[in-house]
């Protein structure tokens, strides 16, 4: 059955989204929460599990002192406020990814409460509140066996590998986010993109969206214009992909518009989202969910961090994304958005990999951003995926600097870098790249370009210095572009105008 | 969802609810029995709240500490064979479970 979708423009016209975003982030920990297991992923399956992470009847959890400080931090750079006293809290449901029956969690006395985070989108600032930061554990993983499609829809049964029930696992939850109207679904990639960006120069995980260790549930809801209440939300689950964040919500957005269009309710409950079609669809209802029966976890006792431990956190800080933004954009002597473009083109810390090498920021700029971007293009891959590094252009951006080789002369050296044919500098050894010098052949060229247009030749003879054009082009040409342009019209002049 | 009754008692359905949730299979009769002794419990625990706790600070943990952790060190796990000996089913080398009913993953 598919979806009556209402056009997104005209979803509008009508309504106000209200976006909200709760992202698990699976730690970097070398152990799981509470126990000494290994968290390495790929690990052959239930290799890296033990009585406490399997819940069997006698064991204890001990809390990973690593995982604290990964949340504090996280909540700091957050601007939170971090808890002088805070308890974990079991969450009961019976599903088999979870052996113990329950989830080890944080429920009314989280680690960090009230704190933003400010997103950029097309030069406006929008702040995201956050309602709390805290820290639980992961779960098993689920393998439907005899399904048609992997979905648990036809399922034979399941078959579940513990190896990741119990890693470390960070919940960051927004407060609602109105007003972004049809930025809805941006503001809400943008949120994720930044939230990433700040874990990963916190370095407290591996931010890998491909390997799970970032997830989002994505709340959506419509209000009528001019309404006071927010609508009914619904949760799209586990969003794995900054690109399908915004496109829950845009589907989200128009689905919910036809539901209240028709005059119904919109049901309040999760959704699973569809990679291939960009669609959501109905997944268990939330009422009969929710009663998790939360009650203190009696085999853990509090965690109160005081507050020179909390200081000593601050004061460790990296420098964070949105100052490391503005510091670069200083000195580079970049607008605003120039440096959007190097940001949103993924190309920030190449760019400034690039300046360390040597490259003037504007050299570094040109290269990532035209032709290096072309070709990412081209292929079909990541800026990052190049098989170029920031040195080697920095290397090639020095020779041109340097006169070594003109723009259309560096291309084909970068050609044989991608290529694997060594650094830019050997490349153009190699493949005798170099631009002719005031050299005999060079010499020659010019010569034989000026007998050869005798017409030419004279009109600039005779004054009409724009002429030298077509001389110039003839010399490239028997050169094949090896001679540097500016070189030939300098000798040209020499020989056609009196000085 | 039930609502709770007045008064403290514990409804039938209430239990029928407690008990789908914890995956029991219970009977009218007995929820009609459990409903009872529930009652009873709840109310002989009930008398907890008689006693004046006006000038007493909550108590969030029978032992008066915090901050008890451990260093982030990876230590071995149990061998699979150990860990799937424990299993009710396995199969390729993980736990073999039925499938979930009107639930997705
Ligand atoms: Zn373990």
């Amino acid at each position: 059955m598919s979806d009556t979708l209402v056009d997104f423009d005209e979803v509008l016209t009508r309504y106000e989204p209200v976006i909200g975003l709760e992202t698990h982030v699976e730690l970097g920990t070398a152990s799981k929460m509470f126990c000494g297991c290994s968290t390495t992923f790929g690990a052959e399956p239930n290799t890296q599990t033990c009585p406490v992470c399997l819940g069997l009847p006698g064991s204890l959890p001990v809390v990973n002192a690593e995982a604290i400080e990964s949340t504090i931090r996280i909540g700091l750079a957050l601007g939170c406020r971090i808890a002088s006293w805070s308890r974990f809290a079991r969450k009961n449901y019976f599903y088999p990814d979870i052996p113990k029956g329950f989830q080890t969690s944080q429920y009314d006395e989280p680690l960090c409460t009230a704190g933003h985070l400010d997103v950029e989108l097309d030069g406006e600032t929008y702040r995201v509140e956050i309602e709390r930061v805290h820290i639980e554990e992961d779960t098993g993983k689920n393998l439907h066996v005899g399904g048609s499609t992997g979905r648990i829809h036809g399922a034979d049964h399941s078959l579940v590998d513990y190896n990741r029930a119990g890693i470390p696992l960070v919940e960051i939850v927004t407060r609602p986010i109105p007003g972004a109207g049809a930025k809805a679904p941006e503001v809400a990639r943008a949120y994720v993109t930044e939230l990433r960006e700040i874990l990963l120069a916190l370095g407290v995980s591996e931010v890998r969206m491909e390997q799970g260790n970032l997830r989002s549930d994505v709340n959506t809801s419509l209000a009528p214009i001019g309404s006071l209440d927010w609508g009914t939300r619904t949760e799209t689950k586990n969003v794995n992909s900054l690109r399908s964040v915004e496109r829950s919500v845009r589907f989200e957005m128009r689905r919910q518009a036809a539901v209240l269009d028709a005059g119904e309710r919109v049901v309040q409950e999760t959704r699973h989202f569809h990679e291939d079609t960009g669609s959501t669809s109905s997944g268990r209802s939330k009422e009969e969910a929710t009663d998790y029966r939360y009650f203190p976890e009696p085999d853990l006792v509090p965690i109160a961090p005081d507050e020179e431990w909390i200081e000593k956190l601050r004061a460790a800080l990296p420098e964070l994304p949105a100052a490391r933004r503005a510091r670069l954009r200083e000195e580079w002597g970049l607008s605003d958005t120039e440096m959007a473009w190097i940001v949103n083109a993924g190309a920030l810390g190449l760019v400034s990999d690039t300046v360390a090498a040597g490259a003037t920021p504007a050299d570094a700029r040109k290269w990532w951003l035209g032709e290096l971007a072309r070709r990412a293009n081209d292929s079909g891959v990541e800026l990052t995926e190049l098989a170029v590094t920031p040195e080697q252009v920095a290397e090639l951006a020095g020779l041109v600097a340097a006169g070594t080789v003109n723009d259309q002369l560096a291309r084909q050296a970068l050609d044989g870098v991608l290529a694997g044919e060594g650094d830019p500098a050997a490349v153009v050894e190699s493949r005798g790249l170099a631009v002719m010098g005031d050299s005999d052949e060079l010499v020659a060229a010019v010569e034989a370009a000026i007998e050869g247009n005798p017409d030419v030749a004279e009109k600039v003879r005779s004054g009409k210095v724009q002429a030298i054009g077509a001389l110039v082009g003839a010399v490239m040409k028997t050169t094949r572009g090896k001679a540097d342009a500016a070189t030939v019209k300098r000798m040209l002049e020499e020989r056609l105008v009196s000085g | 969802m039930s609502t709770p009754s007045p008064k403290g008692r514990l409804t039938r359905d209430e239990v029928a609810h407690l008990a789908h949730l914890s995956r029991l299979a219970v009977s009218d009769e007995e929820l009609e029995l459990f409903a009872g002794q529930l009652a009873a419990v709840l109310d002989a625990v009930a008398q907890v709240g008689k006693a004046d706790v006006a000038d007493v600070a909550p108590t969030t943990h029978a032992v008066p500490m915090t901050n008890v952790m451990r260093p982030d060190v990876a230590r071995p796990s149990l061998p699979r064979d150990v860990v799937l000996a424990g299993a009710p089913a396995a199969e390729d080398d993980r736990f073999r479970v039925p499938r979930i009913l009107g639930e997705e993953a």
